[in-house]
């Protein structure tokens, strides 16, 4: 009893030292652990990370190699997260514990062939692109601004649909621009296709 | 009449020498195309491409019946099973909004003549008939003009 009694109090009444040393530890402790987590976060938000899947690699990037955002004339790369995954921290969160059901899509193997692919495609374009409509197409914004489009620089058609549907705000980027960075699904009955 | 003879040797020699030059010089049997010759066992270098027009008015046509060109870039528009880019603005669905040119009738209808309710399958890719146009000169002379009734004078 006694003994216990002598825990508690040491427990109760520490001494200057050991507060110092707890608090000391624990800022130390929070520094790696924060640290640790965004570098972690960080290497999962690259190119290599993504394509390190062959579901990704051979279907996804493979398509994307011939679109304007891996090759165009000034060099300038939109990778996979540029587009997939939000920058700011909340949504970037947000979107990062949702891709843990990707994590299980690899793991069960859903679409680890070619023709599951396929299969499976177009209920993942439309998810990625409901998602895209309801965030008014943020991740295309994160470069291509609205507000220093020159155009006098833009195509004939280009102005004609910015100037209107995308001003007022009836249209979002991805509305037209679906497909740009990889192959269809069946577009029948998807607004605005054939 | 010697003289004559050794003329005609001597004539038939330099010329089946000049022949036999000729052919170590190219193996391609002396044929040129209108790029240049190239020797059968060189791969010849490609020409640089060239760049396809921007955004510009419809291109008039020369003759009645032909497909009209492609007056804009198309990189990226796919047509293919699962999709078709350039009827998202010349589909009749979308030709009075986007403000493109409609798709004429002719192709709803089979080789037969009857009419589809859609798109038949033989006319659905564009650019078997429709192509766009880059900034390249012709490679011969060319003096082919619009049928009467498309000049204006």
């Amino acid at each position: 009893m006694k003994f216990i009694k002598n825990i508690w109090q040491a427990l109760s009444t520490p001494s200057k030292a050991g507060v110092g040393l707890v608090l000391a530890l624990g800022f130390a402790g929070g520094v790696i652990f924060w640290g640790g987590f965004n570098t972690a976060l960080s290497l999962t938000n690259t190119e290599e990370f993504c394509i390190g899947c062959h579901e990704m690699n051979d279907n996804v990037y493979q398509e994307y190699r011939e679109t304007i955002h891996y090759a165009n004339r000034s060099g300038v790369r939109a990778t996979c997260p540029d587009c997939h995954v939000p920058k700011d921290w909340t949504h970037k969160i947000i979107r990062k514990i949702a891709a843990s059901k990707e994590v299980w899509g690899m793991l069960t193997g859903i679409i680890d062939t070619r023709e599951k692919f396929v299969a499976h495609r177009k209920s993942m374009a439309m998810r990625e692109w409901k998602r895209m409509k309801d965030n008014d197409s943020r991740e295309c914004r994160n470069c291509h601004n609205f507000e220093y489009m020159d155009f006098s620089e833009q195509g004939s058609r280009s102005v004609k649909m910015h100037s209107s549907a995308l001003a007022s705000g009836k249209k979002t980027c991805i509305d037209c621009h679906k497909g740009i960075a990889h192959e269809l699904p069946d577009m029948k009955g998807v607004p605005g296709w054939h | 009449m010697n003289k004559l003879i050794v003329a005609v040797l001597i004539f038939g020699l330099t010329g089946s020498v000049n022949a036999l030059s000729e052919g170590v010089k190219s193996n391609n049997g002396g044929v040129e195309s209108l790029r240049g010759s190239a020797e059968l066992d060189v791969t010849r270098g490609a020409d640089k491409l060239k760049r396809v027009l921007k955004d510009r008015e419809p291109i008039d046509r020369n003759y009645v019946h032909q497909p009209p060109v492609v007056p804009h870039q198309i990189r990226g528009y796919r047509i293919d099973l699962n999709s078709n880019k350039c009827l998202s603005c010349h589909g009749w669905k979308y030709a009075r909004e986007t403000g493109a040119t409609k798709i004429s009738p002719t192709h709803f209808e089979t080789r037969d003549g009857m009419t589809l309710s859609d798109v038949s399958p033989r006319r659905y890719f564009c650019l078997q008939c429709h192509v766009p146009q880059v900034d390249g000169k012709p490679l011969v002379e060319n003096e082919f003009k619009a049928v009467d009734s498309l000049t204006q004078y």
